[in-house]
């Protein structure tokens, strides 16, 4: 078991036909991953590493019934391609794309209240299920299929956690990156509660960093909700406030977003806290052997 | 993207926000003639991207365009330290010159992306021309917040329910309305990510006007948004940040001593923390991004290097898509470029290591390899302080 993906799931390639869509689709593909089509407008009836591809998503839909579509598509264009895969009834879709105009992405949220659809990203490396599906830029190689599902808003960030948990003979379930901007689709509470509600997954890292008030809330649901064992680490404890590092999300501002704050609010949850990055898979070690599940996570 | 207060308040007098009538003035003599066709009176206003001008000695009053003249004599060319600044200030190159005018009441208006909610939040008080931060931890009860969907618009009940909260004077209420809904149709229409008034003014012939204004814009959007691209100033901003950019390089300048280079803000981020956690200080922030070149990285090692208050140079890199032995190759060559006169402490991890290990061993530099994050921030730390001792 794992969540959101797995190896029945029919993957689209938006943007298939760009550099990036076209090298991802080889490495996915490589991964074992079953990608059943492409989309780029006007380029339909072309193929791309065996995968054919189509105008737009809704044809590419009828098709092939691609169930998930994996965007590639530059930053001005992202958001329509988010809307088309919405509207193409797709229920997941994962947005790879960095840089897109944060107003945008406010039109894309509105537009996606209450209609059944669910979006990972934008500005994420996607998500993984080790020795299953892997949609995104995640490196697979570093995965383990095993039972500890992570969460993350950073890309390289959740291969330090990940690669520390398979040098510690722990496996994922699922790890998901939920991406750095200040806007997006599917965020902490709701991945926890779907690694609460999966009988393969032991525990649970999660990965934030300063600003908005995601991991407040993931406490919050940490402390009234789970059952299960979270370790966590917080990036960005040092930073300055009013610089904007790298991420969109990225930024302190009116004192909000510290890093303090969300560290505070994390271990009055009884969440484990790793206190560098170094140091993520050792704490979460900590947290399944305290809870009395090591023996559940380690790998056979 | 940041801009000038002047830029700012054109921008806004162009949606038919009030704001007072002001001139650039790039010389002493052009401030004494803009203080003259204000009658004389008239406030000069340093412009610089920094919060804080006021107490820093930027805004004087001028009762003469003598006066006027005197103060940008002053003023142009002075260091203008705030607490946003840092300890080095910023170098003032621009005037701005105001008509002064007469004020009954200091009140704040903001507006701005809230991003948990995917929508827009007006922010007014009626504390004006203080910090807004402060009056937000002393005096929460003072702060209203209003949201606004980015879809359907300011609403008249909106506007009320603000006025009310911060005693604006009915009379003034048919104006405010229309300085919302102005300033929300401007923050949609240029990709702003905030615009603040403080003060907002009401003045002694009982009219609202934006005292001082501050916008910020969405820098994915710029692309789309070629005018206000324009009103860039590049010299308020750090030469290496500005060369950075040119590489698509994300980084920003600190004041610590170990310069980073890594991939991934994430890790970027934690890297900077790690190296203050074993008591030492990061020279920068420096994401590679994922699809950096050879190129790219040999041009940010520059940047690192061009630094004088590097001691130190820690490379952090988890290879998932970006392979290690690019990065490898991109250090090689900086190093055939410029001559490394700091330690390099080299963490590779991820896609290709091995190659880019080879890389590095056969290149003969005299780089500190390290075996994951926690030895490579010790060993760095471990060099920058033992540097100081001697």
């Amino acid at each position: 078991m794992s969540i959101l993906i797995n190896s029945e799931t029919k993957l689209l390639v938006c943007g298939v036909t760009g550099s990036q869509g076209r090298f991802h689709t080889a490495q996915m593909l490589a991964y074992g991953t079953k990608i059943v089509g492409g989309v780029t407008p006007g380029k339909g009836g072309q193929s791309v590493e065996g995968v054919p591809v189509f105008d737009t998503v809704r044809e590419a839909v009828e098709n092939t019934g691609a169930d998930a579509a994996v965007i590639y598509v530059p930053p001005m264009f992202a958001a329509d391609s988010i809307i088309e895969t919405v509207d193409a009834g797709l229920a997941l879709t994962v947005c790879i794309t960095e840089g897109i105009p944060v107003l945008d992405m406010m039109r894309v949220k509105n537009y996606m209240r209450g209609k059944p659809a669910r979006l990972i990203g934008p500005n994420c490396p996607g998500l993984i299920t080790p020795g299953e599906c892997k949609v995104g830029i995640l490196p697979g190689y570093i995965c383990r299929k095993g039972h500890v599902g992570v969460i993350s808003r950073s890309g390289t960030l959740t291969y330090e956690a990940v690669k520390q948990l398979s040098d510690r003979g722990i496996g994922q379930s699922t790890a998901v990156g939920i991406g750095g901007d200040p806007i997006r689709g599917t965020g902490f509470v709701e991945l926890l509660g779907m690694f609460e509600n999966d009988p393969d997954t032991e525990a649970v890292v999660l990965i934030g960093e300063i600003g908005g008030s995601g991991e407040e809330e993931a406490a919050e649901f940490i402390r009234t909700k789970m059952t299960k064992p979270v370790a966590a680490f917080i990036s960005g404890q040092t930073a300055p406030k009013g610089k904007r590092m790298g991420h969109a999300g990225a930024i302190i501002s009116g004192g909000r977003g510290t890093a303090a704050s969300k560290l505070e609010a994390l271990g009055n949850a009884g969440v484990t806290l790793a206190p560098t990055p170094d140091r993520i898979g050792e704490f979460l070690e900590k947290a399944v052997k305290e809870a009395g599940v090591y023996e559940r996570c380690l790998l056979n | 993207m940041n801009i000038h207060e002047y830029q700012a308040k054109e921008l806004l007098a162009a949606y038919g926000v009030p704001v007072p009538a002001g001139k650039l003035a790039l010389t002493p003599k052009e401030a004494y003639e803009a203080a003259k066709g204000f009658g004389g009176k008239a406030v000069v206003k340093a412009q610089a991207h920094c919060g804080g001008r006021g107490k820093a000695g930027g805004v004087k009053l001028a009762r003469t365009a003598e006066e006027a003249k005197e103060l940008a004599k002053k003023m142009i060319g002075m260091k203008l330290i705030t607490p946003q600044t840092g300890a080095d200030g910023k170098t003032v190159r621009k005037l701005y010159v105001t008509e002064m005018i007469g004020i009954k009441k200091e009140y704040y208006l903001s507006l701005l992306t809230d991003s948990a909610n995917a929508c827009l939040s007006f922010i007014a008080s009626s504390e004006g021309g203080t910090e807004i931060e402060k009056v937000s931890a002393e005096h929460p009860e003072k702060i209203a917040r209003e949201q606004v969907s980015a879809e359907v618009g300011v609403k008249g009940y909106t506007a009320r329910l603000l006025a009310k909260k911060i005693g604006l004077p009915e009379e003034n209420l048919r104006e405010f309305t229309q300085i919302l809904q102005k300033l929300y149709r401007c923050y949609l229409e240029n990709d702003c990510t905030l615009i603040e008034i403080n003060p907002l003014v009401l003045t002694d012939k009982e009219g609202l006007s934006a005292l001082d204004a501050k916008i910020t814009f969405d820098d994915n959007a710029l692309p789309r948004r070629p005018e206000i691209a324009a009103l860039r100033d590049e010299l308020e901003e750090d030469p290496k940040e500005i060369e950075a950019e040119k590489y698509g390089l994300n980084y920003i300048a600190l004041d610590g001593s170990i310069g980073c280079m890594v991939n991934g803000a994430g890790l970027a981020m934690a890297t900077m923390d790690i190296i203050k956690h074993f008591g030492a200080s990061p020279a920068n922030f420096l994401d590679v991004g994922g699809s950096a070149n050879e190129e790219k990285i040999t041009a940010a090692f520059g940047i690192l290097l061009s630094d004088r208050h590097v001691k130190a140079i820690l490379v952090n890199v988890f290879g998932g898509i970006m392979k290690c032995d690019i990065i490898a190759s991109g250090i090689v060559a900086a190093a055939k470029k410029t001559a490394i006169g700091v330690p390099v402490v080299v963490r590779l991890e991820g896609t290709n290591v091995e190659k880019g290990k080879e890389i590095l061993r056969e290149s003969g530099l005299s780089l500190i390899s390290a075996d994951d994050l926690g030895d490579a921030a010790r060993k760095c730390v471990a060099l920058v302080k033992a540097g100081e001792e001697a």
